[in-house]
């Protein structure tokens, strides 16, 4: 499979730039495309217009006067209660969660996987069933008892509690990812390690790790992705000093201070969204053929 | 890189600073709207100036919804901040019981407040079993109305003095293109406007029957039902209002678009923002028009205790300057709330203002509903208010018997 | 399930086994997996659900009072309109996310140009959060001057969308967000099926004369089943956590229209202090997520048809 993902399309093969069934295909593709840029247009738009602009005119009109104003204001002084640093200290309180978590969570995640799939071991399945069982138990159940738990460890509200959180739950989805994988790559690579006397760690550091780029960097932007966007644990597992950048965002979006500034909203919106937005403009390609090349085993 | 650099710098100044002079003390609240966080700046101003010690601010955007859960997990998963603000009332009931707020009878009793409070009873509330533990800092009551002159005017009616006067000119508003009732889309508010009918028509008498009493024989009545039916014909009134916030809503009765809102003092901040004139641009009436009287509700600061005996030293302090004339001054200008002590002089205080110091000064007051319910009741009732006032469907005679059921349940 | 053999795409032990020293490093590296399963997900949820039997206000206490809170919770509306539009909106979600998924996939793959273009534009929204996701559409579908407007000014005066303050369509208005926001990752699962397809089956029916979307429907889509069961298992377990979105996008308005069940377990949980009442309301959705799961794990891992 993992050859045949990276061979081309192989629907069927139309006959001619202009028939009917090109124009059908490219007309469809156009018109979806326009609903999915549309949300960014209207942010791009309207965050580089004035206010004066935004409440004449409506909200798919290109900004006559452009200003960056409301980027910077998002960026730097926009105000919750009395901090008017904007998301700056949300941005590097998301790079502070965001870096630990995605390498604790997939070096975690990828030896569960390479344990499951190479050195099974009595119970090992039934500790996965019970992983992939908890990727679908809702955080509401456990949002209460892991802060009792976090408590006790002297955890809760610090940065660390929310990387072990992370952690936590990051690793039904990546360990299934992982074991995926790793079961679809060669058996007899495996076997010949063995004979050759390598060990637990040295097959996976040895053999697994450099044969598994693709399946790492479908994790890796998976990982960035979630953690950078979380709402929910920012809100509950932190304090305001070490807030993530979308719990700032939700903050300043509230925070209605005479009239809505739709422009500073929207600057702040796009800058949260900006890198998972970059690392999927420039890695997109990668993460479609990681995903081809063994997510989706099923 | 200048700004990281920056920032470390000033993190390790405050770490330094920290240990050099008193306390850091985080003060979380949800004041974000501009005049809000103006006056809470005036409390910051004052506990850095005047102490050793630092405010770390806290704001929580998204009103008491959004702050509580986080306050509340914090306090409960041990990991508290120096202060908090909390709506008066039995949001910290179990709290205290658990030990867990600092007992600050002391500054109570010290500060004189006691002795002056502007409306009497009010730090009752922060009693429990005989102790304090909080700070009341303003007064601020749900029961207003505010209304457009030139909104009527415009539709040729004179201006109403209360409700039945307001419903007998909708048509007229109407007619004239205008909505007569402006209400933002948030779940408070609908639920809060109706917690004003029922004080409105029917008098704080059986209001206090209703939630204090808990007398199933005023739950039950008809008067209870006629103010279901009233609070019916409101929504009809605002069908037409689509805005979310509140302040959208009183930007409605500012630009003469819709008649009148149901809203509490902290709307009048924004007429002044927008430089309207009480009695000319627009009106207030006190408990719709037809009686004088206002909720004390409040927000009040509780301290969660603290192992570190300098930050409880420092807890008191700041509990001591949030109630002290100067302070309460200028934190309530800010605010547009009344002060919670009577001997400090307001002249600047708008017309509308001023009305509310009357009634609180000829005693006029009563409970706010947080205080006679918890929460768990008040959400409740606010479902149920919210959802009939956007489902038409639900007849007042359902509503009626869905609000037995909840009161009957109450604890 | 725990006996070795019985799990698709398992390996036998390399070496015989030698019972509890076999495998000890494998054994060490599993620690965490093995204290996250049994502390976080059972241990958590054990506790949840004994607690959803008592009274417990904002303090865990164990005072037990039966079923009292689920029977308070069945007759709440607000949890009845939140399962409904639970319902709602995750049956809507699974059918449109397959259906445009796989016809996006399908159209992806008919050899066309800028296939990379589309495909970044059709999956970068998936990048951006619920709360981005919720935010951007609230401000397009405003009345006041997103696209209802900006239509109306073009001189349509009689043109109505404005799905967010109906209380009848408030749900279907987070749909169109939220599929928005998820159906470009479905799209990329698709089409990574589509390529697993073996070239050779679409010689085979092009010389059969079989037209194109009958090979698709009866011959490409059963034959990418575990796709579509890995991507339905990714679509449900979103759906019942949805949270964000809403809070986003409506808060749950106008009324109580729009709220879904995870709301309100988590407003009860930390707004109105009722701790067992939230509990209740997570056990039920628990109840729920295993009702859909036990026939799928069983499917899935039960039978050794892939083995």
């Amino acid at each position: 499979m993992a050859d045949l993902a990276l061979s081309g399309p192989a629907g069927p093969r139309p006959k001619n730039r202009f028939s009917r069934a090109n124009i059908f295909i490219y007309g469809t593709l156009l018109l979806v495309s326009v609903y999915y840029l549309l949300p960014l247009y209207v942010m791009v738009v309207t965050s580089l217009k004035g206010m004066p602009e935004i409440r004449l005119g409506n909200i798919f009109s290109p900004p006559v006067d452009i200003t960056f104003e409301p980027w910077i204001k998002a960026w730097s002084s926009a105000c919750t209660g009395l901090n008017c640093d904007g998301l700056s200290r949300g941005f590097w309180n998301s790079v502070r969660i965001t870096i630990p978590s995605v390498i604790l969570s997939i070096a975690v995640a990828s030896v569960n996987g390479y344990a499951l799939a190479n050195w099974r071991f009595r119970g090992a399945d039934l500790f996965f069933t019970i992983l992939i069982f908890g990727a679908f138990i809702p955080y509401q159940v456990m949002i209460w008892p892991i802060v009792i738990l976090l408590r006790e460890m002297g955890l809760y509200t610090t940065l660390t509690g929310l990387v072990l959180v992370h952690t936590i739950f990051g690793m039904p989805i990546l360990t299934l990812l992982f074991r995926n994988y790793f079961t679809s790559l060669p058996e007899e690579l495996f076997k010949a390690a063995r004979v050759d006397g390598a060990g637990f760690w040295g097959i996976y550091f040895r053999i697994m790790l450099p044969m598994s780029l693709p399946i790492f960097v479908v994790a890796m932007i998976l990982q960035v992705t979630g953690i950078w966007n979380d709402f929910l644990f920012g809100v509950v597992y932190t304090k305001p000093d070490t807030y993530p950048m979308t719990v700032q965002l939700n903050n300043i979006v509230n925070s209605v201070q005479g009239v809505k500034e739709y422009n500073v909203n929207m600057a702040a919106t796009l800058l949260t969204g900006l890198v998972p937005l970059i690392i999927y403009f420039v890695s997109g390609k990668l993460f479609v053929r990681g995903i081809a090349a063994g997510a989706v085993k099923g | 890189m200048t700004r990281l650099r920056k920032l470390l710098a000033t993190s390790t100044a405050l770490v330094v600073g920290g240990m050099a002079h008193g306390a850091e003390i985080e003060v979380t609240h949800w004041w974000t709207s501009g005049g809000e966080a103006a006056a809470v700046a005036e409390f910051a101003k004052a506990f850095n100036e005047k102490t050793d010690h630092t405010w770390v601010d806290g704001a929580i955007a998204g009103g008491s919804g959004a702050a509580n859960p986080v306050i509340s997990n914090r306090i409960l998963g041990g990991e508290p901040m120096g202060a908090t603000m909390m709506n008066t009332g039995r949001d910290s009931e179990e709290m205290v019981d658990e030990g867990l707020m600092l007992d600050i009878t002391d500054v109570v009793e010290a500060s004189g407040i006691l002795d002056v409070e502007s409306a009497p009873g009010l730090f009752e509330n922060c009693k429990f079993d005989g102790k304090y533990y909080c700070v009341v800092v303003n007064i601020h009551s749900w029961q207003w109305m505010w209304t457009s002159r030139k909104a009527f005017e415009d539709a040729g009616v004179e201006p109403p003095t209360n409700w039945d006067e307001f419903v007998a000119a909708a048509p007229a508003l109407e007619a004239a293109g205008k909505i007569p009732l402006a209400m933002g889309q948030q779940s408070w508010q609908s639920s809060g406007a109706f917690g004003v009918l029922q004080v409105g028509l029917g008098g704080v008498d059986h209001w206090l029957s209703v939630y204090r009493d808990r007398d199933m024989a005023a739950i039950e009545g008809d008067e209870m039902r006629r103010i279901i039916e009233a609070f019916a014909e409101a929504r009809t009134l605002a069908a037409g209002s689509t805005v979310q916030d509140w302040n959208q809503a009183t930007n409605m009765v500012i630009t003469d678009q819709a008649g009148a809102q149901i809203m509490g003092d902290w709307a009048q901040g924004e007429f002044s923002v927008a430089g309207e004139v009480a009695g000319q641009d627009y009106d207030c009436l006190p408990g719709l028009g037809f009686f004088d009287v206002l909720s004390t509700g409040g927000d009040s600061f509780y301290f969660p205790v603290n192992d570190d005996p300098e930050v409880t030293a420092a807890q008191k302090e700041l509990a001591a300057l949030l109630i002290s004339p100067e302070v309460q001054v200028a934190f309530n200008l800010k605010k547009g709330s009344l002060p919670v002590r009577n001997d400090v002089d307001l002249e600047a205080a708008n017309d509308c203002m001023k009305k509310g110091l009357e009634i609180l000064k000829a005693g006029n007051i009563m409970p706010d509903g947080e205080q006679m319910n918890d929460p768990d009741t008040e959400g409740q009732l606010e479902d149920l208010w919210v959802e009939f006032w956007f489902d038409h469907s639900i007849t007042a005679e359902d509503a009626h018997e869905r609000f037995i059921d909840i009161m009957a349940r109450a604890e | 399930m725990s006996s070795t053999d019985s799990v698709p795409g398992g390996r036998r032990p390399a070496r015989p086994p030698r019972r509890l020293t076999r495998n000890m490093t494998a054994k060490v590296a599993s620690i965490p997996m093995v204290l996250t399963a049994l502390v976080i997900f059972v241990g958590c949820t054990v506790w949840s659900i004994v607690y959803s039997f008592t009274k417990t206000r904002s303090i865990p206490k164990l005072e037990f009072v039966g079923f009292d809170q689920y029977e308070r919770l069945w007759s709440t509306n607000r949890w009845l309109v939140s399962i409904e539009n639970l319902a709602i909106y995750g049956l809507c979600s699974m059918v449109f996310s397959l259906v445009i998924g796989f016809v996006l996939a399908a159209l992806l793959d008919q050899k066309i140009r800028f296939e990379n273009t589309f495909r970044t534009i059709l999956l970068y929204p998936f990048a951006l959060s619920f709360i981005v996701t919720g935010l951007v559409w609230q401000w397009i579908l405003n009345p006041n001057f997103g696209i209802q407007k900006v239509v109306q000014d073009l001189g349509f005066e009689n043109f109505a969308f404005n799905p967010l303050s109906n209380a009848d369509t408030v749900i279907y208005g987070v749909l169109i967000a939220g599929l928005w926001q998820g159906t470009g990752l479905i799209m990329v699962l698709m089409l990574a099926g589509l390529r697993g397809i073996d070239g050779e089956v679409w010689k085979a029916s092009r010389v059969d004369g079989i037209p194109a979307w009958k090979t698709y429907i009866f011959i490409v889509i059963p034959m990418m089943k575990p796709v579509f069961i890995t991507t339905l298992v990714i679509i449900a377990s979103g759906i019942i956590k949805v949270y964000d979105l809403v809070v986003a996008q409506t808060s749950g308005g106008p009324g109580i229209a729009s709220e879904v069940p995870a709301k309100y377990v988590y407003d009860f949980m930390f707004g109105r202090r009722n701790l067992g009442q939230a509990l209740a309301g997570s056990t039920m959705m628990l109840v729920t997520v295993l009702i859909v799961l036990i026939p799928w794990a069983y499917l899935e891992f039960g039978s050794k048809k892939r083995g």
